[in-house]
């Protein structure tokens, strides 16, 4: 029994601990990022009204006066406590504004992604299944559109076409209209909290407010996937197991999605983690023009006003929940390959 | 055994040839070319050549739509759309350039020392790259810039510092392939230096996939670089730069006035489909295997 389930486990904890470096490596650069800033980081720190004697007690309240290895340890003593330094602008903990807006940032890049899933995956099935068709010829266009298409552009013809023109869309303001009261927070979803309130008519009101934005994010996010799930469709079916399946005579639809796209939806899968990075970046650019209340555009307004903890706090959050993104991502394939447990041993 | 050898000293009528041949197979191609001479034309002579002064403000007459005076328009300052998105192409090109050229540099020097000596420069490098990867990329940029300071130059060093990994990767595992190839032994058996043998014999073999990654990377660098000034990095206004225009134009679209944001946008978004375009063509040129 134990050679059984003891080689799977193995491969999930070794991917775990190969996080660790990375993990590491992260937090060094946003350390150095943190102590990059060009004069005296004390004087940013302190912000732009503060005197020579603030900017002196700034600069032993951060340790600034000590090595910079000391400064290094501290910097991660205190990251370890969850505390990612104050923010300027709000006066508040970054660490606590960032987990305030994360849900809203979220709630924008899962509704897109799966947005995005839903199409650009059976859009892809459907070109390889038949090239030279006009779905093949669509998905070419798209593909090669979709990663032209510069994300807050994008949003700004959205937001012009159907709030401007056609006026079915909400105004672009954030995740609610005025009128509506923001439901309990129990997860910070919108949809969820207010599907679990029972009002519906805010579940609406927030959902129209999520359809542009999260549209904007999957156009963005729609090409790669796109393109890699018809290639990789591709080369699943011109492979030899798919020609003794025929052989065999299974039917096409059990030869089509139980043979080839199992196959075709690991490569698909791997440039998931590809994706995610586009996505979280762009996520930036689509809460600036929608005004939506998420971390990134909380970056933006840091940025404009030099808030510098602000912006370092919330480019390490990024990059730890992409590592973690990546981490979910390979820990998935375990799950839908059998072969790589005993393959990474 | 003499002719084998002659073999891959390609004719340059026969290379001539093929290029024909390609072009003539894939219009886009061509169309992607085309619209490459443009757009390399407008950075050059476009400054001489536009109508009015991109930073003159003309108060009587703002936010007018597209008309013969103005093609695209004017800006809520007066100042002609037309003549700021071509002005702008210079600066949005060059910043790319740069940026893509410095990534090059950068990325062919360590990825050749990797892939040729292997050991722990190949480690350090491989744990250095995989750090810069696990940040989301356009973010990383976002927090160098943030932390280098808010200006052009660190736009350039930011996009090149994203871009590095993709040249390393390529040109280590195109060097680490050839580095026991038999005309590298009898390189370095004719009396060749290792730096020479690597720089002269083993590199150029890496050139090809590089022009593809060149194009294809121009117009992401030209993408991330808009998309850092949309959110206020970098290039600063009135300084015309096609990102900023959009935010501009970004304020008025709720009013109606689409044209502030829409022809920076639109020429942004061709600059970088003809970057693709050509990116796929050249692939096709490069590695016919790979054609879809």
């Amino acid at each position: 029994m134990q050679t059984h389930t003891y080689p799977r486990l193995r491969a999930v904890l070794l991917r775990v601990a190969q996080a660790i470096p990375v993990v590491i490596g992260v937090v060094i650069i946003s350390f150095l990022l943190t102590r990059a800033l060009p004069g005296d980081p004390a004087v940013f720190f302190a912000g732009a009204a503060a005197d020579e004697a603030s900017i002196a007690e700034i600069r032993v309240a951060l340790g600034l006066d000590k090595p910079l290895i000391q400064q290094f340890f501290i910097y991660v003593g205190d990251l370890l406590q969850g505390d990612l330094g104050q923010s300027i602008s709000s006066g508040q903990p970054v660490a606590s504004d960032l987990a305030n807006r994360l849900p809203a940032s979220l709630e924008l890049t899962l509704t897109a992604l799966v947005l995005s899933c839903g199409i650009a995956i059976p859009l892809g099935i459907l070109a390889a299944t038949r090239p030279g068709s006009w779905v093949d010829h669509l998905c070419r266009v798209l593909v090669t559109a979709g990663v032209s298409l510069p994300t807050f552009f994008t949003g700004i013809v959205l937001i012009y076409v159907f709030y401007y023109l056609l006026g079915i869309a909400p105004s672009p303001i954030g995740r609610l209209d005025f009128i509506y009261l923001d439901p309990d927070r129990v997860t910070g979803f919108y949809l969820i909290d207010a599907a679990l309130m029972g009002d519906w008519e805010t579940w609406i009101g927030a959902a129209k407010q999520l359809v542009l934005p999260a549209i904007t994010l999957a156009l963005f996010t729609l090409a790669p996937i796109a393109r890699m799930t018809r290639a990789a469709m591709l080369t699943a079916l011109s492979s030899d197991f798919i020609r003794t399946a025929r052989a065999a005579g299974l039917s096409n639809r059990k030869i089509l999605y139980g043979y080839a796209f199992r196959n075709a939806l690991l490569p698909v899968i791997t440039t998931l983690g590809m994706v995610f990075s586009f996505a979280l970046g762009a996520n930036v650019l689509v809460e600036k023009v929608f005004a939506w209340p998420g971390i990134g555009s909380y970056a933006v307004e840091a940025l404009v006003v030099s808030d510098y903890a602000a912006v370092q706090g919330f480019v390490l959050a990024m990059a730890l929940l992409f590592v973690a993104l990546n981490l979910a991502i390979d820990l998935l394939y375990t799950v839908i390959d059998p072969r790589i447990g005993f393959a990474a041993k | 055994m003499t002719d084998t050898a002659a073999a891959p000293r390609v004719h340059p009528q026969r290379k001539l040839d093929h290029l024909v041949y390609v072009l003539r197979a894939n219009p886009v191609t061509l169309l992607a070319f085309v619209m490459f001479a443009l757009i390399v034309l407008s950075a050059i002579f476009g400054p001489a050549l536009i109508p009015y002064d991109p930073l003159a403000t003309n108060a009587a007459r703002a936010l007018q739509p597209p008309s013969w005076d103005h093609w695209f328009g004017t800006d809520n300052v007066g100042r002609d759309v037309f003549s700021r998105v071509i002005v702008a192409t210079r600066l949005d090109l060059s910043i790319s350039v740069a940026a893509v050229a410095l990534s090059f540099v950068v990325g062919s020097i360590l990825g050749s020392a990797a892939g040729y000596w292997g050991g722990w420069i190949d480690n350090i490098l491989n744990r250095i790259l995989d750090t810069i990867m696990a940040f989301p990329l356009f973010v990383l940029a976002m927090g160098i810039v943030a932390a280098l300071g808010n200006t052009i130059e660190n736009i350039i060093y930011a996009t090149a510092i994203i871009n590095v990994p993709f040249y390393a990767r390529l040109v280590r595992a195109e060097v680490n392939i050839r580095r026991d190839a038999g005309f590298v032994r009898a390189a370095k058996l004719a009396g060749n230096s290792d730096a020479r043998v690597l720089a002269m014999h083993i590199f150029p073999n890496a050139l090809p996939p590089m022009m593809v990654q060149v194009s294809l990377n121009l117009g992401w660098a030209i993408l991330n670089a808009a998309g850092l000034s949309f959110i206020g990095l970098g290039v600063r206004p009135p300084t015309p730069e096609w990102g900023i225009m959009v935010a501009e134009g970004a304020n008025f679209i709720v009013s109606g006035e689409w044209w502030m944001a829409l022809f920076p946008g639109l020429w942004l978004m061709m600059a970088v489909f003809t970057f693709n375009l050509l990116g796929d063509g050249l692939r096709d040129l490069v590695d016919p295997r790979k054609r879809t």
